[in-house]
């Protein structure tokens, strides 16, 4: 085995060029368990640690730039503000141990169906920026996902940073597991509430071979809302409405059965996760407006 | 390959060091510093939490060239660390006095009986004393927080809780000595 320590991003992008091959480290929380448990020899193990742009984020006008080793903690810490689904989640994240070194970046490289991150940014909106000595890509994060453990990236492209929507609205994530710290999903659910553009957004974690979006779901939601005038009068949400969101959450699941949970088990949680999610952040978007009537904060004048 | 990095205050060097050896590997096999415990090897367990440049981290997960040029505590650095973060002035190695000494965290962990068969408590006091140094009056909450990553199977860690309690409280006192 080689180590390799690119001193900057562009070292780092030509010796992956070079080799092809070799797995970045950066937290080391995934890779490290693999290679002690000799589940993985890589040729070349490639140190990101001493790249400074990595570590790096910056708030912008919409979206919040991330270094792709910008540990969990700094997340949960710096940035609960813009990114409250994504701080929430990185909260479950396994101990405070592993959230100092764990990255979003790394849980999109390992690509788990699992990762905790992964509801929280299709919920919210994001673009994965990958780059190669050829050139820049942003994907599209539901894009990014295509197997178990495997993602969108050439053999030559590194993550550089994610671009994350900052909230607009209220955002939730909950996770089902046997106990509160050091915990794998047994399944995930994040939910979005975007009021500027009428529409919500959710990603289910660890109940399909990737994580996915429950697209008739988020658009039968968004429909309903918009119809019944509910983003204006900010009413309760009626029980039938969560309901059938519900449904169609559990139905855009396709679980396996495996050591964590049943995949029956599996689908029923992530609709009881639908339905308190859409209810907490429901209430907590009527709650932010002024005497229920306005339409002040995000919500525009229809 | 070879690599160096600072350990509890002093520079250490390790040859021949596999490139897919963890931090944890070297400190223990390579520069003679067991008192990081090796487990779970999957940062599960805690019991090789160090301080990596300040950061509590799992060393297991840590890969050896990761660590080069960086500075690292274990558990044996704790009192030297302890003193000099309380303003106290360095002392030569091989001190007989110093390498009696033991930090609060650790005369608490005894005081409290928080020590059974011993095995996750360096990872622990190397937690409980981060716990401390950035938040001197941890809530329950923030201590049950603090430690979640570290897993005991003797203690039923109620002990081990009070004898945070109780070095919080005794630094409490120190200060207000102060």
């Amino acid at each position: 085995m080689e180590f390799l320590r690119p001193a900057s991003w562009e070292e780092a992008l030509a010796a992956k060029a070079e080799h092809p091959s070799a797995v970045p480290i950066a937290g080391g929380t995934d890779v490290m368990v693999e290679i002690n448990f000799d589940h993985r020899r890589p040729g070349h193990l490639m140190d990101l640690n001493r790249i400074p742009e990595l570590h790096e984020w910056e708030v912008g006008d919409e979206t919040v730039r991330l270094g792709a080793s910008v540990p969990y903690s700094e997340v949960i810490d710096r940035l609960a503000t813009e990114l409250p689904g994504l701080a929430l989640a990185s909260h479950t994240v396994g101990s405070p141990q592993i959230r100092n070194r764990g990255s979003v970046g790394g849980n999109l490289g390992a690509a788990s169906p699992a990762g905790d991150s992964h509801p929280a940014l299709l919920a919210a909106g994001a673009e994965v920026e990958a780059e190669s000595v050829r050139g820049t890509r942003f994907i599209p994060v539901e894009d990014f996902y295509t197997g178990v453990k495997r993602n969108a990236l050439a053999e030559d492209e590194l993550i550089k940073n994610i671009h994350i929507k900052k909230a607009d609205g209220p955002q939730q994530f909950s996770k089902v597991g046997t106990r509160n710290a050091m915990v794998i999903a047994v399944c995930a659910f994040s939910i979005a509430l975007h009021p500027e553009s009428r529409t919500v957004r959710a990603g289910i974690g660890s109940a399909a071979p990737t994580p996915v979006r429950p697209r008739a779901a988020e658009d039968f939601l968004g429909a309903a809302l918009e119809e019944g005038g509910f983003w204006d009068s900010g009413a309760t949400l009626t029980p039938s409405l969560a309901r059938e969101f519900a449904e169609l959450c559990a139905g855009a699941c396709n679980p396996i059965d495996d050591v964590r949970g049943s995949a029956a088990y599996r689908r029923r949680a992530v609709g009881v996760m639908a339905r308190r999610t859409l209810g907490w952040t429901w209430e907590s978007y009527r709650g932010n407006r002024p005497g229920g009537t306005t339409t002040e904060g995000g919500a525009p004048c229809a | 390959m070879r690599v160096t990095f600072t350990v509890n205050g002093r520079q250490h060097e390790a040859d021949d060091v596999w490139e897919g050896e963890s931090l944890l590997y070297v400190l223990r096999e390579r520069m003679g510093l067991p008192g990081s415990k090796n487990a779970c090897e999957q940062g599960e367990c805690g019991s090789c939490t160090v301080r990596l440049d300040g950061t509590p981290v799992c060393a297991c997960l840590v890969a050896a060239g990761q660590a080069e040029g960086r500075e690292v505590t274990t558990v044996e650095g704790l009192p030297e660390f302890a003193r000099r973060r309380a303003g106290g002035a360095e002392r030569a190695a091989g001190d007989a006095e110093a390498a009696a000494e033991l930090s609060p965290v650790q005369q608490a962990f005894i005081d409290a009986g928080a020590v059974q068969c011993g095995f996750c408590t360096p990872g622990l006091l190397v937690a409980a004393d981060e716990l401390i140094e950035r938040k001197p009056q941890p809530s329950d909450a923030d201590i049950r927080e603090a430690l979640s990553g570290n897993l005991c199977r003797c203690t039923g860690y109620e002990k081990i809780l009070d004898a945070v309690r109780l070095a919080a409280a005794r630094a409490d006192e120190t200060r207000e000595v102060v």
